[in-house]
């Protein structure tokens, strides 16, 4: 009796000490990968990303040195051609499922924004390409940005409704009883008390639209020099790093490492960053 | 542990209730004419009359789900809120019609104000803001009348001396009855000739409470004021009049001291005697 006991004592223990062992090493695989990235890209990459990086052009092929200055730059600006397109739309969007809108016909669009999510990026590629490029004929900012817009809407949209139906509806009542119209109780008291939860939404959305290429290969397609009009080809960075990557010059490569690196610390500080606005107070934490 | 229960009681007792002895001819704020009021299917009120008295504080009483929260919300169609409402029968404020087709439920609500069971200070706004927001937000941009109507109303609610300092700080900072009485001197701000009450004391401790129940009986010489109550000794403490609701039904209603002391109906001496609810 007391030795059987004992017994299934032991095997107990061994059995909680397998599986906490197996959560722990899982654990870790799911940190590794992102470990190891930030240790590949460091190592390949940190050489070579100088004052030349930033500020100079592309080097012509066989030339050594050069910089990303124009991809950098070209990010930029797709991602703010992107935000005009997508914040609006998908800001919008998200108080509209929120706050007006029937439940059945909510539950239609917060479906089809959830299908939208899941589409691959690439194929918003080939949908610009086949409504701006080829009518316009040509590939311009402007259809890379626009690629990159609609990936935002779905994203924002489904953050906006959720931040936005947090709100505590004694807020709203509150306004309405002083004779406050809907409207305005939605983007003065509604809005306002969410817009960190908004805001976080955005960055998010743009962090990750930020380091797409598959829709920008037929749409922004690339530019090796600076880009005067968004209405011709413009660089991007994941493009550059996707160029450089599969070219056969290890200068090219050393550079693919150092826009990489670039690339990821940059939608690691808009991480950090939104990590940073959504600790603040409690009252306003949504 | 007896003696202060009973020194309680006593106290409770002796407070001045102000009752009017007889049903003097008051004149009326509200005259609500055979209201009834459905959810969907679900009647939560029944064929209600009854006016409500200015300058004085009327109270309802009944038990959960009795219809008394939709009741106070139809005097400022609050209860519109909620989607598949359907009303019958007319509200008079002061002899308009509150639900005839040419009113705008904003201009009700500006005129019939309301204070909530949980305090709601807005969390963006500092303890000013909160107060003149809804003059800003209906288009008030005269700072220095905003400035005044701050601190006025701020008086008003009893909270200017605790909070005259600290203006700008967040309106959350502050106690759960100080918060509650912000949102007083919030609801006092846009001037309304009326104040609804939904169990404004509910979530407070006894002294915010009787600051609360103070400041009703002080504001009642400019406002009519009608409130909810889950709380019997409250009800005859603040109010001048009750009204006793029970399943949807205006059950009885009459002055305080009638009421409590010398009921009428049945079901009424039940309830405030405890019998059941």
């Amino acid at each position: 009796m007391q030795f059987q006991r004992a017994h299934h004592h032991t095997w107990r223990k061994i059995k909680s000490a397998l599986a906490s062992g197996i959560a722990f090493v899982s654990a870790l695989l799911v940190i590794a990968p992102l470990g190891l990235v930030f240790f590949y890209l460091l190592v390949n990459g940190a050489g070579s990303v100088n004052w030349d990086f930033f500020t100079k052009l592309p080097a012509p092929v066989g030339a050594v040195g050069g910089g990303m200055a124009n991809a950098i730059v070209g990010t930029l600006e797709l991602l703010a051609f992107a935000g005009v397109i997508g914040i609006p739309v998908g800001v919008l969007g998200g108080v509209y499922l929120a706050e007006y809108g029937s439940a059945r016909i909510n539950s239609i669009l917060r479906f089809l924004a959830d299908v939208l999510n899941g589409i691959p990026s690439i194929t918003w590629g080939v949908v610009v390409y086949g409504l701006v490029v080829l009518r316009f004929k040509g590939f311009s900012a402007y259809a890379g940005g626009l690629a990159l817009g609609l990936i935002m809407i779905p994203l924002i949209l489904r953050t906006t409704e959720e931040v936005v139906l947090l709100v505590p509806n004694g807020y709203r009542e509150a306004a309405l009883a002083l004779g406050v119209s809907r409207w305005k109780t939605i983007v003065h008291i509604v809005m306002k008390t969410a817009s960190k939860g908004i805001i976080t939404g955005i960055l998010l959305a743009l962090a990750r639209v930020g380091g797409e290429t598959a829709p920008l290969l037929f749409t922004a397609f690339g530019n090796r020099f600076w880009n005067h009009s968004l209405s011709e080809p413009i660089a991007a960075l994941p493009l550059q790093i996707f160029t450089y990557a599969i070219s056969p010059y290890d200068d090219w490569h050393r550079q693919a490492w150092a826009g990489a690196l670039v690339l990821v610390t940059g939608v690691f500080c808009v991480n950090v960053t939104v990590r940073i606005l959504t600790r603040g107070r409690t009252a306003s934490v949504v | 542990m007896e003696t202060t229960e009973r020194s309680v009681m006593e106290r409770g007792e002796q407070r001045p209730a102000q009752p009017p002895e007889a049903e003097a001819p008051m004149a009326s704020t509200f005259e609500v004419k055979n209201v009834s009021i459905w959810y969907g299917e679900k009647r939560a009120i029944d064929n209600v009359t009854m006016n409500i008295a200015t300058n004085a504080v009327t109270a309802i009483i009944g038990p959960s789900g009795c219809g008394k929260s939709t009741f106070l919300r139809a005097l400022n169609r609050m209860h519109e809120l909620v989607p598949k409402t359907r009303m019958e029968g007319t509200v008079l404020l002061h002899r308009e019609d509150l639900y005839s087709s040419s009113v705008d439920p904003s201009i009700v609500r500006r005129r019939v104000g309301m204070v909530f069971q949980k305090s709601n200070p807005f969390p963006t706004m500092t303890i000013g803001e909160n107060v003149i927001v809804g003059l800003r937000l209906n288009g008030v941009r005269n700072q220095k009348f905003l400035n005044e109507r701050l601190e006025k109303s701020l008086r008003m609610a009893a909270l200017w001396d605790e909070v005259k300092d600290d203006l700008h700080k967040p309106g959350t900072s502050l106690s759960g009855g100080q918060q509650q009485r912000l949102c007083i001197a919030r609801a006092l701000a846009v001037e309304p000739e009326v104040i609804l009450m939904d169990e404004p004391c509910s979530a407070l401790d006894p002294i915010a409470t009787a600051k609360i129940e103070e400041l009703i009986y002080e504001l009642k010489a400019k406002y009519t004021i009608v409130t909810v109550t889950h709380n019997m000794q409250q009800a005859g403490r603040i109010s001048d009049y009750t009204a006793f609701f029970y399943l949807g039904r205006l059950i009885e209603f009459g002055p305080t001291t009638k009421i409590f002391t010398n009921p009428s109906e049945r079901q009424t001496e039940d309830y405030i005697t405890g019998r059941f609810g």
